[in-house]
């Protein structure tokens, strides 16, 4: 039996899981969108990586596999959008969260809960189908090890975690600047970019790329990444979950100031 | 349980459905533009020294204009905003500091917004609502049959709340908020925007609350009838200030209000004068007629049904508006 707070979180994000089951045309475009980028981006990676082999330390097929995985994930690490930051904000906006603030339940954790329900959505709809696709098109280096692929799950865990407590940042903002439309922008163009969402980080050299692999858009995408290519073993691999893990306990702390200073200074819109 | 009209003690309502404000403020502060770079401070007293207490089990209506400080109130009763001045206690918590302890005694429902989950059905958001108060399942079970039964909501069980009429997801909503057994519960205009059915089943599971389980309730409303047929007792706040506290019906007294019949008879008449009302206008064959908002209509319509051909009728409560206008000619401002 789990504890009755755990139950409540659980009930959170499986609630969250089945209102996106309700999308199922939003699901299916979505799908189909993750597709036709893989094999867009598929065919620029393979162009670049004929004009340099081992291009970021990176083989041809490892740079095919790097191009599915971010689709995979695209959704669920919500690196494009989406996700809970926006209702969040939109909830912050009108007033709305006056609600949230009058239960008894952690106004972060819930919204954690919420968005890891709609992160493993993702992964099962919009992270399998085009992984899939992928791997019967092209020759991807993924692994035999079901122990690799555990290893690949628990480190995209954190990433997600990651990337909820940036959101969570970027949301809270709006208690404060009322209209989030500025700082989503300058949000989704880091995310793009230092998440590996373009290029994987790898193949930026000097200070900029050793900057570029420390900071924590780079646990969202590509230390998952490398670890399902396989690139962190042993201790390595260790260091690379911890340096997630790391990111997680810097952002959520950095969240639990932040919610206390909106609370405590709340001015609910509307009246 | 809940002890029931426990005095005594510190605060009077420690631990149970009391409320209790001495001299509570808010004061919002406003940055303005008045330059290209210049800002001016503004303060705006939205809450400005209200004292009141209200005993467990009691109906309290709380009324005022739009920007009275009514929301402010009950957001401060919540704990969602921090008072500026005074001190609060609901049901010996103070509200700003332990807004989570606070939630599992207080239910909330707002007539405007939803408590509900626009995508779940509401049996969903229900066992939601479960989780989040943790209520055993026994008596989860046996409250929502109950709200179900009362409220009407068997058929809808299944519907995503972003199907669901106003008026159902307003009982939707009131029974979302009663599922964990709040000693206080906050109305914030519930009756706003139903039809005249939803309004009479709304009403009459209010009292059954509060009769069966002693609920102590705080009501904001911009229909009298709510507080007529809910409250012995109501307060009125304006600019931030408690103006009233007492019977609607001394309200009506002070206020002079007036309810208005209208009437439609079979042919045009010369205004019609009875005991106890006086013709206000007259339109064709409708006329109005203006009776003292304390007494009863009943005599009136007798009298004109007896001595007129008269097709059909109806009448107007008084507007809040109206009432706290008319209060305040009366009332020197202090």
């Amino acid at each position: 039996m789990l504890p009755g707070v755990m139950r409540l979180y659980v009930a959170v994000a499986v609630s969250t899981f089945r209102r996106y089951t309700a999308y199922r045309a939003a699901t299916a475009a979505g799908v189909f969108t993750n597709i036709v980028f893989g094999f867009i981006v598929a065919y620029a990676y393979m162009a670049l990586w004929h004009e340099r082999p081992n291009l970021g330390g990176y083989g041809r097929e490892q740079a095919l596999t790097f191009v599915w995985i971010s689709q995979a994930l695209a959704a669920a690490m919500a690196l494009l959008g989406g996700g809970f930051q926006e209702e969040l904000q939109e909830r912050i906006r009108t007033g709305e969260i006056a609600i949230d603030l009058s239960r008894p339940v952690d106004m972060q954790l819930w919204w954690l809960a919420c968005d890891l329900g709609r992160a493993v959505f993702h992964l099962l709809s919009r992270g399998v189908v085009p992984l899939a696709v992928g791997a019967l098109a092209f020759r991807l280096a993924l692994p035999q090890s079901p122990l690799m692929w555990l290893a690949f799950l628990l480190s995209a865990l954190l990433g997600a975690v990651v990337s909820f407590a940036l959101r969570y940042l970027v949301a809270l903002s709006s208690f404060w600047l009322l209209d989030g439309a500025g700082v989503n922008m300058v949000n989704g163009l880091l995310t793009m970019f230092f998440s590996g969402m373009l290029l994987p980080l790898t193949v930026f050299p000097g200070a900029f790329g050793e900057t570029a692999r420390l900071l924590p858009w780079a646990a969202v995408l590509q230390t998952p990444a490398d670890v399902l290519l396989g690139r962190h073993h042993g201790s390595g691999l260790g260091r690379a979950l911890l340096f997630q893990a790391g990111w997680v306990l810097v952002l959520l702390s950095a969240g639990r100031a932040m919610q206390l200073r909106a609370t405590q200074r709340t001015v609910v819109q509307g009246g | 349980m809940r002890n029931k009209q426990h005095h005594g003690g510190r605060g009077r309502f420690e631990n149970n459905g009391g409320i209790e404000l001495e001299d509570v403020e808010k004061v919002f502060t406003l940055r303005r533009r008045t330059g290209v770079l210049r800002r001016s401070r503004e303060e705006v007293r939205a809450v400005d020294g209200i004292s009141f207490t209200v005993a467990p089990g009691e109906m309290v209506g709380y009324i005022g204009p739009n920007g009275a400080g009514k929301s402010t109130t009950i957001k401060m009763l919540t704990g969602i905003l921090a008072p500026s001045g005074g001190r609060l206690r609901v049901a010996g918590i103070d509200p700003a500091r332990e807004r989570i302890r606070l939630a599992h005694h207080i239910g909330v429902v707002y007539g405007q917004r939803t408590t509900l989950w626009w995508d779940l059905p509401l049996r969903d958001s229900y066992t939601l609502v479960r989780r989040l108060y943790r209520v055993p399942a026994r008596r989860f079970h046996r409250n929502l049959d109950r709200c179900v039964e009362l409220l009407d909501l068997g058929a809808l069980m299944d519907t995503p709340v972003r199907q669901l009429s106003l008026g159902q997801r307003v009982r939707g909503d009131i029974a979302a908020a009663l599922l964990h057994d709040p000693a206080i519960l906050y109305l914030d205009e519930p009756t706003i925007g139903l039809d005249a059915v939803s309004k009479v089943k709304v009403r009459g599971f209010l009292q059954d609350i509060n009769a069966e389980h002693n609920t102590t309730v705080l009501l904001t409303t911009h229909d009298l009838t709510d507080i007529e047929q809910l409250c012995r007792r109501v307060m009125v706040i304006d600019h931030g200030r408690l103006v009233y506290d007492g019977t609607l019906d001394g309200l009506h007294t002070l206020g002079e209000s007036e309810r208005t019949l209208i009437v439609d008879f079979e042919r045009v008449l010369p205004p019609v004068t009875v005991p106890g009302a006086r013709t206000v206008k007259t339109d064709g064959p409708r006329q109005w007629l203006a009776i003292p908002a304390d007494a009863s209509a009943a005599p009136v319509v007798a009298a004109v049904a007896a001595h007129h051909p008269l097709v059909d009728l109806s009448i107007r409560e008084p507007d809040v508006e109206d009432v706290i206008a008319a209060m305040y000619a009366r009332l020197p401002r202090g």
